[in-house]
């Protein structure tokens, strides 16, 4: 009589599939249905990415043009507070660091601690958030308006919509949190958690360009 | 027996790969540390004067914090070369686009302050300039 195999928890061993992790390699559930083998959700997300190129390249464009063509009203040299926008962007980055533990968290499947980084990323971008208003506030009240000049359209132009897009990512993560709470943020939609992740980092990695760009690099 | 043990040797090892390509927490820590230290040295361009330097070391500055953040946060190193090619088409694109863009407006070699900000005077091409 020939003998059954049993695998070591003393059932018959199913042949092996190849083990998706989510998130891994751009791996879900579905992309093995895809033409690619990967998640389409992922792909279309950098394709967003990198047409914001596209739109963050015009205005940081526009933003050189600009910024020397003026004659009356503050220029950047007499209005920017370097060391006050350094925290800032300390902060935005440290920011990108709590996204990536929350990634890393949700694909371990500690549910808790991804809670936890998705909460604290967002905290640190609202403080970047608060951040902006406070600096917009004291350059209007220096004498920096929407309209003063043209280096203030661009800046206010440019720096506006980076912040319009920090606060969606906020709102973005918030979600996030709130889907985790209800239960409907399992491990295996970790790519979920990926996905807003990239585009938050994107949003620290244009921040990059203009800290430097329009901060940093002088008249 | 040793056929299924093989498969499932091998899909345990297939998992192991998966998991070990991507960064531990520990390196994202040191990693974050790094760009925090190369925004410091940003700043310090700021109260030190760089001379010549400056602008040349504050973009290649720049541009590493972008590649650290792309390839490590953003897992841009370790996911499929896919993605890597759909977000830097965009990214080149942009770039080319906006040079080309830039070199229009003579801005690598026009030094002169028109003020486009009050009325009056008269438009030269795009640019108004006061009288």
């Amino acid at each position: 009589m020939a003998e059954t195999t049993f695998g070591h928890e003393g059932g018959i061993a199913a042949p092996s599939q190849p083990v998706s992790v989510p998130g891994v390699h751009g791996e879900s559930p579905a992309a093995h249905h895809t033409s690619t083998g990967l998640s389409n959700e992922k792909i279309a997300m950098w394709a967003f990415l990198g047409s914001e190129c596209l739109l963050f390249g015009g205005l940081i464009s526009t933003y050189l043009l600009y910024r020397n063509r003026s004659v009356e009203g503050p220029t950047p040299s007499e209005i920017f507070d370097i060391p006050f926008t350094s925290v800032s962007s300390f902060v935005l980055l440290m920011s990108s660091l709590t996204m990536v533990l929350a990634v890393s968290s949700i694909q371990r499947g500690d549910h808790q601690r991804c809670r936890t980084w998705l909460i604290t990323t967002a905290s640190l971008g609202a403080s970047f958030i608060a951040g902006q208003v406070y600096e917009f506030t004291s350059f209007v009240r220096e004498g920096l308006g929407y309209t003063t000049n043209i280096f203030g359209s661009a800046f206010y132009t440019l720096t506006g919509f980076h912040g319009v897009h920090v606060s969606l990512g906020i709102l973005m993560l918030l979600s996030l949190v709130i889907l985790s709470l209800r239960g409907r943020l399992p491990t295996e939609r970790a790519e979920t958690v990926e996905i807003v992740g990239l585009y938050w980092h994107f949003v620290d990695v244009v921040w990059i360009v203009i800290f430097t760009v329009v901060y940093l690099i002088p008249e | 027996m040793s056929e299924l043990a093989t498969h499932d040797e091998h899909g345990e090892h297939g998992h192991a790969d998966d998991a070990a390509h991507h960064p531990t927490d520990t390196k994202y820590i040191q990693i974050a540390l790094i760009l925090g230290a190369i925004t410091a040295a940003e700043v310090a361009t700021y109260f030190v004067d760089f001379g010549p330097l400056m602008v040349p070391s504050l973009m290649v500055m720049m541009v590493v914090k972008f590649a650290m953040v792309a390839m490590f946060f953003m897992h841009l190193r370790f996911d499929s070369p896919l993605f890597r090619r759909v977000f830097v088409a965009g990214l080149i694109t942009a770039v080319a686009v906006y040079i080309a863009a830039l070199t229009m407006f003579e801005f690598w070699t026009e030094d002169d302050n028109i003020d486009t900000s009050t009325g009056g005077g008269e438009t030269v091409g795009m640019v108004h300039v006061s009288r």
